[in-house]
């Protein structure tokens, strides 16, 4: 009798859910291939090309003359970026300067107007302008808040007893800034330096109006006048290794710690260092780089405006390209942050090996050119899935590929200050895991999801080149009539569009600012 | 002989007294406890002294030379005062050799070979030169922050509680190698704490401070058998303490007349008896003076609360030896040895 009634126990129906993981990490996988896809695809045209084709297209005379200038661009915009963002970031975070918050903020600024706006702007103001010169000034300008940014938040962090520290050792404040200070913003230079890198090699509309050459303009040139497909693609090849040479330069550069800070208890705020009778000519610094970062576009924008008057607010148009490009960023921002959302929580609560090396295959995908990945999107679109060609499901592909760290980041934040205990406890009280997952986690990570799309919607909004390559027919977002107008040499008409892209830029770059001071914990 | 004196020394933050006019002086060689609750000022005190903060009155001379005074400061990287601090604050980017040979002005050579030397004389491998600080325990770390205030012979060594991360085996032990280490380099040292025991074990001079003044400065022995009020007898240990009548050396105390250890006063006080000094037995109707009135079973002892008899019924508690086996209501015999101490 009781023999019969344990079999029954036994055999009752049991079955099994696969665990949330299991799914999480499919669709995670699924992501990260396709945001591989034009990687994968350079490497698949420099196979497909053959050894003898290649070596003629990539070694020759105009692949040498655009790796110089790329190199010098690369070289001499960096150091430049670096000094003028360690400085200011010093100078705004630990020093009594005058207005230091005011000053903080216009230093992040420049990054709500477009790098092609700033382009426009300083032609507007010296026509003549080009080269490498010019192409230089204007990206320190365009790029240096990227900079800036990490390295004030880092700033924020420092523990300053360690600066008393190697003061009672018998350093002087020189020295102890020197070997302590520099080295533990180690990380937050290394990481800016390259985000600042990958524009330099990305960008294409900064350099195409001054007419300075790079990779990226000799690609949209080749695509658009002879669509030479195999001569872009090599090209795209030497781009795609130039990225990864950065990429693996940095990560030399930056080492495998983290520092952390050692030892409990908060760390006392930072001593700010009065300046003295340099308080007033170091005024100078911040107020220079504003002039040209923000007097600038703001001068040759208002000279526009004024001389346009009415006539350049074409509304009928203008409210189009505004209403697309308001649906686009948010489609684009939706689908790059819920592209995010798998990868974020793995990397959060499930962090070993293989969700580090996700995360990394994203990095790297989203480090490639947006015309690497354009030219992939449509070579792909137009050889095997035709239908798919300049659809909407395209460019907001290539959306997801490139600005997915931006909301992957976010997230991860959010989700990292959930604890895992509130899963664990609506499993228990009988929810299914992705059910727990989705009723817990993911509902109180909505801020930093709230900012993920808002991230990667301002990178949406002010892309140009992959957009252009890709969008449907008949679009016209604010970025391309702009650039459109620009390429006419209807510079007031362009005016209203560079307005409207910095005006809704603006609210994001404050988003940006603020997560940097949060992270910072004040 | 003075080595380092502290002359009414004052340091606000905002509305906030940290100090409030300290003052003292530290003979060479010598090893001075600054005690007291937390927030007293303690931090505050040995911040000044090193050098990282101003003060905003008084003077802070060290071995004849003015540190800090009403005209300036030396900067503290001109100082040579070695300071550990409670967290031992390491470099997080250097690796242990390096953080030890941080302040050498030597070569590589012999930065290492002095890392080494001073590896083994805080107890430590010298295996865990190449490691980095994360990779070691609190201890070890705290360890090795002390290495590296010790690489350059600090004229003065501050240690702001260096020893509260360590477990109590480790800390006696520690504290035990770092005052053997001090002394033998003969470094004038002043230790923070907020342990009364470390304290009494380390110091030759101990400082009792509150709000940001020094209440008693003096001997161990003598802060403790001599405290200056009961908050201070308190601090430093058990303390039991009774109202008297005080006359010709003598007090009327609820525990009978006792010897007091100062003479010259008369009128009503209060009196400190330690608990080394008083005994309780069992007793029968007439030896009797007291009644048990509550016991806590603790182990070896027991936390007993006596009620003495008399019409104030003053009570006190005490950890009396279990074998006494003393149950609530049984009446015991109190008595003293030893004199009680007057306070003034
Ligand atoms: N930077 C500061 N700004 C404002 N108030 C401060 C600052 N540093 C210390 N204080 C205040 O000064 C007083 C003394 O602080 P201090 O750190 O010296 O205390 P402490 O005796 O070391 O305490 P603990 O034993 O808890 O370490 C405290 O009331 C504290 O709040
Ligand atoms: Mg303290």
């Amino acid at each position: 009798m009781s023999a019969t009634t344990d079999t029954r126990v036994l055999t009752a129906p049991r079955y099994r859910l696969p665990a949330a993981s299991s799914w999480t990490l499919t669709i995670a996988v699924v992501v990260a291939l396709l945001a591989l896809l034009p990687l994968g695809f350079v490497l698949w045209a420099a196979v497909a090309t053959g050894w003898d084709t290649a070596v003629t297209l990539i070694f020759r005379g105009r692949v040498a003359e655009l790796m110089v200038d790329t190199i010098l661009l690369v070289l001499l915009t960096i150091p430049i970026c670096t000094l003028l963002a360690v400085t200011l970031a010093w100078l705004t975070e630990r020093t009594d300067l005058p207005g230091a918050r005011l000053w903080s903020w216009l230093c992040v600024a420049p990054l709500a107007v477009p790098a092609f706006v700033h382009s426009y702007a300083w032609v507007g103001l010296w026509p003549g302008i080009h080269g490498l010169g010019a192409g230089v000034a204007i990206s320190v300008v365009a790029y240096f808040p990227f900079l800036f940014l990490p390295v004030s938040a880092a700033f924020r962090l420092l523990d300053p007893a360690l600066e008393d520290q190697a003061a009672s050792l018998g350093l002087a404040p020189v020295a102890v800034f020197r070997r302590v200070v520099l080295p533990q913003l180690r990380l937050a230079v290394c990481g800016g330096m390259l985000l600042i890198g990958l524009h330099l090699l990305a960008e294409y509309g900064l350099f195409a109006m001054i007419r300075f050459d790079t990779f990226t303009t000799a690609i949209i040139d080749q695509f658009q006048s002879t669509y030479n497909g195999v001569a872009a693609y090599m090209l795209a090849l030497v781009l795609v290794l130039c990225c990864l040479v950065l990429l693996g330069l940095e990560a030399s550069l930056r080492g495998r710690r983290r520092y952390a800070r050692l030892g409990p208890g908060v760390a006392r705020r930072t001593k700010t260092v009065r300046l003295g009778r340099w308080r007033y000519p170091l005024l100078l610094l911040p107020l220079v780089t504003a002039a040209f970062s923000l007097g600038i576009p703001a001068l040759t924008l208002g000279r526009w405006l004024v001389a346009g008057g009415t006539a350049i607010w074409r509304m009928d148009e203008i409210g189009l390209a505004l209403g697309q490009t308001l649906v686009i960023c948010l489609i684009g921002g939706f689908a790059t942050t819920a592209a995010a959302v798998p990868i974020a929580w793995l990397s959060v609560r499930r962090v070993n090996r293989s969700s580090r090396f996700l995360e990394g295959c994203y990095y790297l995908a989203s480090s490639m050119p947006g015309v690497v990945v354009a030219l992939a999107l449509v070579t792909v679109t137009v050889r095997a899935l035709l239908p798919l060609y300049q659809t909407v499901a395209t460019i907001v592909l290539a959306y997801v590929i490139m600005f997915l760290p931006r909301a992957l980041v976010s997230l991860r934040a959010s989700i990292a200050q959930v604890p895992v205990e509130l899963e664990q406890a609506a499993a228990s009280l009988g929810r299914s895991p992705g059910n727990a997952l989705w009723s817990t986690t993911v509902r109180l990570a909505a801020p930093g999801a709230a900012a993920g799309v808002a991230l990667s919607s301002l990178g949406i909004m002010n892309e140009l080149t992959a957009t252009q390559m890709l969008a449907p027919n008949g679009t016209r977002t604010l970025a391309m009539a702009f650039w459109a107008l620009t390429s006419e040499i209807d510079y007031a008409g362009a005016a209203p569009y560079a307005v409207l892209m910095v005006l809704f830029s603006l609210p994001l770059t404050w988003l940006l600012h603020h997560q940097s001071k949060k992270i910072a914990g004040r | 002989m003075t080595f380092l004196k502290l002359d009414s020394l004052r340091k606000h933050y905002g509305a906030v007294a940290a100090l409030d006019g300290v003052d003292m002086t530290v003979a060479p060689g010598s090893r001075t406890a600054i005690v007291g609750p937390s927030g007293c000022g303690k931090t505050t005190l040995l911040r000044l002294i090193a050098g990282f903060e101003a003060p905003d009155a008084g003077a802070i001379l060290l071995d004849g030379e003015v540190m800090a005074d009403a005209q300036g400061q030396v900067p503290a990287h001109l100082r040579n005062i070695g300071i550990v601090a409670q967290d031992g604050c390491l470099f997080p980017h250097l690796s242990v050799s390096d953080n030890i040979g941080f302040g050498l002005k030597t070569d590589r050579e012999a930065k290492r070979a002095r890392a080494g030397e001073l590896m083994e004389m805080v107890g430590l491998d010298p295996a865990m030169l190449s490691r980095k600080p994360d990779q070691l325990s609190g201890g070890q770390q705290q360890r090795v922050a002390l290495a590296r205030a010790l690489a350059r012979q600090p004229r003065l060594m501050l240690l702001d509680e260096p020893f509260s991360a360590l477990d109590t085996g480790l800390r006696v032990a520690t504290r035990k190698a770092v005052a053997d280490v001090l002394s033998s380099a003969g470094i004038t040292t002043i230790l923070v704490t907020h342990d009364q025991q470390e304290a009494l074990a380390f110091a030759d001079q101990l400082a009792v401070m509150r709000s940001g003044r020094f209440v008693q400065v003096g001997s161990p022995r003598d802060v403790y058998a001599r405290p200056v009020d009961a908050a201070t007898a308190a601090f430093m240990g058990e303390a039991i303490v009774l109202p008297a009548d005080v006359a010709g050396g003598q007090a009327e105390s609820p525990l009978g007349p006792l010897a007091i250890d100062a003479g010259g006063f008369s009128g009503a006080g209060s009196i400190l008896l330690r608990p080394e000094q008083i005994s309780v037995r069992r007793a029968e109707a007439e030896d009797a003076n007291g009644t048990v009135a509550d016991v806590v079973f603790g182990g070896s002892t027991c936390d007993t609360r006596i009620v003495l008899d008399g019409v104030h019924a003053h009570a006190f508690r005490l950890d009396i030896p279990n074998r006494e086996m003393l149950h609530a209501g049984d009446r015991v015999a109190v008595s003293v040895s030893g004199k009680a101490h007057l306070f003034r």
